[in-house]
């Protein structure tokens, strides 16, 4: 039975790889013939390795036969390189992923590069999401570090004749007693090669020694970034380009039923692929590809009619799926009884669009039966078992690089993008590029899950919480169990048929469950008449959750009578977080005065990083809880546009105050999708304590207050 | 048909279409991929450059109608090495995630520094709103600006 944290939260039950790269990488490995490299031999058990995440997956790990990577090289002139398949998006794990290399390797940041996301050089990852990179990656890499700055250690001790103790490494050089004992990495290895291994006894150090780790290291590539001079997968132009655009359906679930493209056919260099359903073009300029598409006359079946107006009934209908076991504690319907404190309520989510700025781009090339994708992708060895499948290809014949991506926010990961270039390019025989124009990226890419979520509580009249009765119906399952102290529970996430394509999204379920959960408890806290704050410290024994909900309501000025204040708590993917919000509410429309936010998750690996990223969740969770949500009617978006599709903007920012507690004493967690969970039920909470009106619906203002609000 | 565009101060002569944007011909035609195609409808400001030194979407003029108009692109901020004391704020802030936005925030910055005498914390909020982060920067990026403007002052 796999657990249902990792897989149903991606809603995409893609199996792990099949097969290796044994071609490719034993060629790669070739290359480190000399200096020193560190080498991670996997065993079956797994222990020692960062497939251990995708052993999450439901065996994975049994599929995954032992082998080599390499995961750190240092060459005889010093030069450090790390390997990960990682992908970084925003998320800024390039620069925290090399302190943690550069602290226990002890070499300055600039020492060190860090190659990620290329299926050809990068050890196996099962993708970037579920903030798993600090806990997961970030370990591996220190572990691998330590282990190389270990057996530089004892080679210039043994050299020197004197106990590994006496030395110590520093600035990339490795010091005995007197300025005459001092080696450099690179001279340690000259015409001696090394290989190293992590084991059981690599020693870390402890976060309460970092130095380089756990402080504010600059963006690493941000002159770059400032510069435009970095090359996202859109701006790449290998030489011999052709730029590829693709036909779609008018509608969802619409199928090629007559195709006549003698005309674009016609067209200089225009090169139409019409494979089944797929019905693309390659031209020499993106214009010309444009026009060429515009020249192809397409029939098409009719749709799905999907239609947004049924889709709460239709989500409640039974459906297959993967339900994952229920949490059950005690007897719920007993108590529920009881009572005498009753509260039941019905709370949905919408459908809302990831809209990365970045849309979806790949550039694809043949050579020899060997296709090479660079794009935008979460899943980089996911995405080259798609091109595996999708062209009948050996496994050594794709591979996917993946460049520093224009975010993605759970939205990239899959291949349809990376698929869609490979078949123009294979047809053109030349380089293609495509990149989704930004409709396409509404309409094709996939969505958060829509959903409705059902709760009935019982408690007692002292404010205790007695039952917890929870369907989850679509969302998914992460977050969904209550961190509350509740004897007798029933949560239960049933899957549904969705409508439209959806999947991941940046925290997910977590924020439809947070929402519902973190709002219900608040009406319950109104029904027994007691102060939201002293309502949740009572039922809460979780020291961590309280922490950060007394660090929030302590900054915020918590006042238990005040009118137009809100907060929510929560907990998810190891990180802890409280929010506080102020709201105005004048002539319909609801104003943010302020937010703090509190957040934990151990021990902290930079902390302007991590202020960017919780200041960042908290911003762009404002679109989902107040006004994004996607329309659609007959098969078709209703808004799939910029201009219909409102994003959070400069003007919808309120102040926002971020509190960090770094817990060196705790391993560091993820941190980019938790900080977000507690805003949306926190801005329903205050719109409740300043109208007295409960909206149990993200977004929650769309069109501002409902009429019948007392304003 | 053929257009001679100013572009960070060179002369170049381009073969375009009618209806051709200057954000296609600065990318694909000038290689200048600094500036970003983000939605093509004048909403987020990812592909903003300035033309005579007013910040413009890209993606919403035609490459045929700027003949004879100064365009300056992301690209022509750096000058021997040097960055422009925006980017040099954006880097101190760290006004980025993943960057996509990042050269159009500036070149929309950029226009508003040398526009504006007086900025406010509100005037920086009215002028950039139009600029989609979707990261959600947008604190950072107003702290960079501000910056920027009593580096100038």
């Amino acid at each position: 039975m796999p657990e249902p944290d990792i897989e149903l939260e991606r809603y995409e039950l893609f199996e792990g790889p099949r097969y290796r790269f044994e071609v490719d990488r034993r060629d790669f490995l070739k290359s480190f013939s000399t200096g020193l490299l560190v080498l991670l031999v996997v065993p079956r058990d797994g222990v020692l390795s960062a497939q251990q995440e995708s052993g999450r997956g439901g065996g994975d790990r049994d599929r995954m036969p032992a082998d080599v990577n390499a995961w750190l090289h240092i060459g005889e002139d010093g030069a450090v390189t790390a390997f990960t398949g990682k992908v970084e998006l925003g998320q800024n794990i390039r620069t925290s992923l090399t302190q943690a290399i550069a602290e226990e390797l002890k070499v300055p940041i600039a020492a060190v590069t860090l190659v990620m996301a290329d299926t050809g050089r990068t050890p196996y990852d099962q993708g970037t999401f579920g903030s798993r990179t600090t806990p997961t990656m970030n370990l591996q890499l220190r572990k691998v570090a330590a282990a190389a700055r270990e057996v530089l250690a004892s080679r210039a001790a043994a050299q020197w004749n004197i106990a590994r103790d006496a030395v110590t490494v520093k600035d990339g050089r490795v010091q005995g007693s007197g300025a005459a004992q001092s080696i450099g990495f690179g001279e340690l290895v000259k015409n001696a090669p090394l290989v190293a291994t992590v084991s059981e006894k690599t020693v870390l150090e402890s976060p309460k020694d970092w130095a380089v780790a756990g402080t504010a290291v600059p963006k690493i590539n941000g002159r770059d970034i400032v510069t435009g001079r970095h090359r996202y997968t859109s701006d790449m132009t290998p030489e011999g380009l052709l730029y590829g655009r693709i036909v779609r359906p008018p509608s969802y679930g619409a199928t090629l039923a007559r195709v006549d493209a003698s005309a674009a056919e016609a067209m200089p260099g225009v090169v139409v692929v019409h494979d089944g359903n797929f019905l693309g073009v390659a031209a020499p300029t993106a214009t010309a590809a444009g026009q060429a598409a515009l020249a192809i006359k397409a029939e098409w079946t009719a749709g799905s009619g999907a239609s947004a107006r049924t889709l709460f009934t239709d989500l409640k209908r039974p459906a297959d799926g993967n339900a994952g076991s229920p949490i059950i504690a005690g007897s719920v319907d007993e108590a529920l009884t009881r009572g005498p404190l009753k509260v039941d309520a019905e709370y949905t989510v919408a459908y809302i669009a990831h809209a990365p700025l970045e849309p979806r781009a790949a550039v694809a090339e043949w050579q020899d039966g060997r296709v090479t994708v660079w794009t935008g992708t979460q899943r980089p060895f996911g995405v080259q078992q798609e091109l595996v499948d999708a062209f009948h290809v050996a496994p050594d014949k794709a591979r996917v690089i993946v460049p520093d991506t224009g975010s993605a926010y759970g939205g990239k990961h899959t291949g349809d993008a990376a698929i869609e270039a490979a078949r123009l390019a294979r047809a053109a025989g030349k380089p293609v590029k495509l990149v989704w124009t930004r409709e396409e990226e509404f309409a094709w890419a996939y969505f958060r899950p829509a959903g409705v979520i059902e709760i009935h509580a019982a408690a007692q009249k002292d404010g205790v919480v007695t039952a917890w009765d929870y369907h989850n119906y679509n969302s998914g399952p992460a977050a969904i169990g209550t961190p509350y102290d509740v004897a007798n529970q029933r949560i239960v996430f049933h899957p549904a048929q969705s409508p439209l394509r959806q999947g991941s999204y940046r925290g997910l379920a977590a924020v439809a469950n947070h929402f519902a959960r973190e709002s219900h408890m608040d009406e319950v806290a109104h029904a027994a008449g007691i102060d939201p704050l002293a309502f949740r410290l009572k039922n809460l024994r979780d020291d961590r959750l309280v922490a950060v909900l007394k660090a929030a309501t302590d900054k915020f000025g918590w006042k238990a009578n005040a009118t137009g204040i809100g907060l929510a708590c929560g907990v998810e993917k190891g990180g802890y977080t409280a929010c506080c919000v102020e709201v105005r509410v004048a002539r319909g429309a609801v104003t943010l005065v302020r937010v703090t936010v509190a957040f934990e998750c151990g021990a902290i690996v930079n902390p302007n990083g991590l202020n960017n990223q919780v200041e960042g969740a908290i911003i762009q969770g404002l679109g989902g809880a107040l006004f994004e949500a996607i329309g659609f009617e007959n098969g078709r978006l209703t808004n799939g546009h910029f201009a219909q599709y409102r994003l959070p903007r400069f003007s919808d920012v309120p102040p926002i105050d971020v509190i960090l507690l770094d817990r060196r004493d705790l391993p560091p967690a993820g941190a980019g999708e938790t900080p977000m969970v507690g805003l949306a039920p926190a801005i329903g909470n205050a719109i409740f304590s300043a109208t007295g009106t409960r909206l149990r619906a993200l977004p929650l203002v769309p069109h501002g207050l409902p009429a019948s609000t007392n304003q | 048909m053929k257009v001679s565009l100013r572009v960070n101060g060179a002369t170049h002569e381009v073969d375009v279409t009618p209806t051709q944007t200057l954000l296609s011909v600065l990318r694909d035609q000038l290689g200048l991929t600094g500036t970003k195609y983000g939605c093509g409808e004048g909403q987020c400001g990812a592909c903003t450059v300035l033309i005579d030194g007013l910040p413009v979407r890209s993606c919403q003029a035609r490459a045929s109608l700027v003949q004879d108009k100064s365009v300056s692109t992301i690209e022509s901020l750096e000058s021997n090495g040097r960055l422009h004391p925006l980017q040099e704020a954006f880097l101190k802030h760290e006004a980025m995630q993943c960057g996509y936005c990042t050269p159009g925030m500036i070149m929309a910055g950029v226009g508003l520094l040398a526009s504006t005498a007086d900025l406010t914390d509100e005037a920086i909020v009215k002028a950039m709103d139009r600029n989609v982060c979707r990261c959600g920067t947008y604190p950072r990026i107003v702290a960079a600006i501000k910056e920027a403007a009593h580096a100038r002052a």
